[in-house]
């Protein structure tokens, strides 16, 4: 492990309360940024200079005239001061763009050394852990590791761009089939503009040999980032595919508006983790990211899986549902996630089970944590189709309330169309229990160990979901994401 | 230097505003065994939560010394470190907190408060398997979350085992016989008498003489309206056990032959 990485020593907790945001800090690379605005002409500028097919750049101009006519989204428990689209720069990549490196001995040092402050030293991590990283820096993927290994087993782990110019018919017969262009006001600005992501295929029949990770990062000032991910999972295949953020310190809010596709065919099964550390704002509420994510997976042969997992500790709002689609017979579902705010942080998270085929299962444990001033809300619908025979779904739903002016809040949505489905719904709230605390503390654990451990305890069910390293991250950083909310 | 681990004068605390001890005073040494009787609402409890220093129990007068230092200005963990250990009368569960991982982190945390290397979980092992056997601790036990989805009996247990893992100075067992069945109480005894030595201090409450018979203690004192009504040796407590506490209500201290009476009157404190 690098130095710089965040341990999981409850000891620490002194340390932490002193600290700001870690990875508050810019890069000075100089950044080529299309004026701030969005019109037909910077949806063409940015498919032309990613030398984008015409079925492209057209699928974009469609999918910014639907934004035109649609309106951001008001029924989520969010406050959200209005966003001047036409403020914001659409595209920003590293100058080098044009002949950009093969390995990563060529990657800029700037570029490693930002990894590096970050926790995340490429070269070391994916020798030492054995995983892949494909990392985003702003919009545009600098550098890609264990692709030769990859190749052997016939999966492809690119960026979004290069799937676009090698494997255009992959990306043509899957892409918005999940997540249609106009299926949101956010998922329809992605699909305009979009400018880098990830890409993954796994052949049928093939494991994934290693866990499959991206490292996003926002960078330059007034930037929005608009990722786009398509994973792919034939028939009979398995990938687990790891993602964490984080952001450099910003006075000015920052729009982020991904768009994750899944596709899982038959026996498939995808892992798809989330550990999110984008900057929240600071104490009085002021900068912080919005993070507008559309995440969706759709089971589409019979027997897949899709898992989702997350651990939401930043940004300072984040409106998201991971959802499953669930078309194929006895496909599975499940999503686990703990969702934290402090200060002023909002979050409104959840997830949608959409049940369509017979004998499909579902399965949603969510774990809100509020502290400081944050909201927090779980909403989540379960729909079962005419056509889903037996349908099940389990959903437990747990709140943590830590201090008094925080709030939690539940919007459970179900709608049964057919009366052979099983649906529970398990719903707890709590206060940091006092109990708990004094019992801890009359056994000589310090208040800051205390509740560390009470908060870890309640996140366990989905911690032992995520991936050893990522459980050690999500444990750490919600240490951190607690600091100083006690006493 | 003074031989009384624990010095209580003339306390008074009162819980969200009711006043609930009322002057109380108490002396208990290093090696004695104190058992604190007395009926429902006399502050047995709150006498125990003000030593270890619950949140919400207000300290209105009076004093408390432990081993010559003003214990009120700890704050709870520090009374902890210091070696003052309660066994809770309901311990509290901690959902996904494994056992081992809570008594371990306990344990560590007041060894570094002592200057004294924490322990590795091969080193907690060997130092907790005698002890499991005593209290009849089972493995699995051990693996399940803090008290999560444990028997009465288990929790109490549990307790007690902690106490022989912490090794407190002065040990304060809240109502531990209450919700136990005969066997499950002589465990829990015979885990407590193995403790007893010439370093240690016990305080014992319990409403019930029956715990006695096994925890057999130096003193017994018998709570009344928020301060000792009387004290005595153990033969109080089978006094009590016979009479009853409505006595206490009338006035009869005295007529528990041979019974030392407290400083106060329990007449005039009875009606708290």
């Amino acid at each position: 492990m690098n130095s710089d990485q965040i341990t999981v020593d409850t000891s620490s907790v002194d340390r932490f309360v002193q600290q700001k945001y870690k990875h508050g800090f810019v890069t000075d690379i100089e950044s080529e940024t299309v004026p701030p605005g969005l019109n037909e002409e910077t949806v063409r500028w940015i498919s032309a200079r990613k030398g984008e097919p015409e079925w492209l750049t057209e699928w974009r101009l469609q999918a910014y005239r639907n934004w035109l006519t649609m309106q951001a989204p008001d029924w989520a428990h969010l406050k959200i001061e209005p966003i001047d689209f036409q403020a914001i720069s659409y595209f920003s990549a590293p100058k080098s763009d044009k002949d950009r490196p093969q390995s990563l001995d060529e990657v800029d040092p700037k570029l490693l050394e930002t990894y590096d402050k970050l926790g995340v030293p490429l070269h070391e991590r994916a020798r030492l852990a054995g995983v892949a990283v494909d990392a985003v820096f702003d919009s545009v993927s600098v550098g890609t590791t264990f692709r030769e290994e990859l190749k052997k087993a016939g999966v492809i782990f690119c960026s979004f761009s290069e799937a676009v110019r090698d494997y255009p018919e992959l990306v043509r017969q899957h892409l918005g089939t999940v997540v249609p262009p106009r299926d949101n006001f956010f998922a329809a600005l992605n699909s305009a503009v979009f400018s880098d992501g990830s890409f993954v295929y796994i052949p049928r029949g093939v494991r994934c040999p290693m866990e499959l990770s991206t490292y996003f990062r926002i960078n330059a000032a007034e930037t929005g980032q608009f990722e786009r991910t398509l994973i792919i999972a034939e028939d009979k295949s398995y990938v687990s595919y790891l993602e964490g953020c984080t952001a450099p310190m910003r006075d000015e809010n920052q729009l982020h508006a991904a768009v994750v596709e899944l596709v899982a065919l038959e026996d498939a099964e995808i892992k798809y983790s989330t550990v999110q550390n984008w900057y929240p704002g600071d104490e009085e509420g002021k900068g912080g990211i919005y993070n507008f994510v559309t995440k969706r997976g759709m089971c589409r042969g019979d027997r897949s899986k899709i898992s989702w997992t997350q651990v939401e500790t930043g940004s300072a709002i984040t409106w998201k549902y991971p959802s499953c689609v669930l078309r194929g017979e006895r496909s599975v579902g499940e999503f686990y996630s703990v969702a934290l705010t402090n200060n002023f942080q909002q979050a409104d998270t959840g997830t949608k089970m959409i049940h369509i085929g017979r004998d499909t299962r579902s399965k949603i444990i969510s774990k809100g944590i509020s502290a400081g001033r944050g909201q927090n809300a779980y909403r989540g619908l379960v729909r079962v189709a005419k056509t889903a025979k037996n349908a099940r779904n389990f959903t437990q739903c747990d709140s943590m309330l830590i201090g008094k002016r925080c709030g939690a809040h539940t919007f459970p949505y179900i709608e049964v169309g057919n009366p052979t489905a099983k649906v529970e719904h398990e719903a707890t709230t709590s206060r940091i229990g006092e109990d708990q605390l004094f019992y801890c503390l009359q056994r000589g654990i310090s208040e800051e160990d205390a509740v560390s451990m009470i908060v870890d305890g309640f996140c366990k069910q989905v911690f032992r979901e995520l991936p050893m390293e990522f459980a050690v991250e999500a444990k750490a950083l919600l240490e951190v994401s607690l600091e100083g909310a006690v006493g | 230097m003074d031989k009384a681990m624990l010095k209580v004068r003339n306390l008074h605390a009162s819980v969200e505003g009711k006043q609930i001890l009322n002057g109380l005073d108490l002396e208990v040494n290093a090696g004695e065994v104190h058992a604190i009787m007395g009926p429902n609402g006399s502050g047995k409890s709150t006498l125990a939560s003000v030593i270890a220093g619950r949140e919400g129990y207000e300290v209105t007068d009076g004093q408390v010394l432990y081993r010559g230092r003003d214990l009120l200005e700890l704050e709870p963990e520090e009374r902890a470190c210091e070696g003052i250990f309660l066994a809770f009368q309901y311990p509290v569960e901690i959902p996904g907190v494994n056992n081992t991982y809570f008594l371990r982190a306990a344990l560590n945390a007041q060894r570094k408060y002592r200057g004294e290397p924490e322990l590795d979980s091969m080193q907690f092992l060997k130092l907790i398997r005698g002890k499991l056997e005593i209290l009849h601790i089972s493995d699995d036990l051990m693996h399940r979350a803090v008290n999560e989805g444990f028997s009465g009996g288990e929790k109490k247990r549990n307790e007690i085992f902690q106490m022989a893992v912490l090794e407190p100075a002065l040990a304060i067992l809240d109502e531990t016989d209450s919700g136990l069945d005969i066997d499950a109480l002589k465990l829990v005894a015979e885990g407590v008498n193995r403790q007893r030595s010439p370093d240690r201090a016990m305080i014992v409450v319990t409403h019930y003489q029956r715990l006695l018979e096994y925890i057999v203690p130096d003193r017994v004192h018998v709570l009344s309206g928020g301060r000792i009504a009387a004290s005595g040796d153990a033969d109080l407590a089978l006094k009590l056990e016979e009479e009853g506490y409505s006595w206490l209500a009338e006035g009869g201290i005295q007529a528990l032959e041979g019974a030392e009476t407290g400083s106060g009157g329990a007449g005039a404190a009875a009606g708290a």
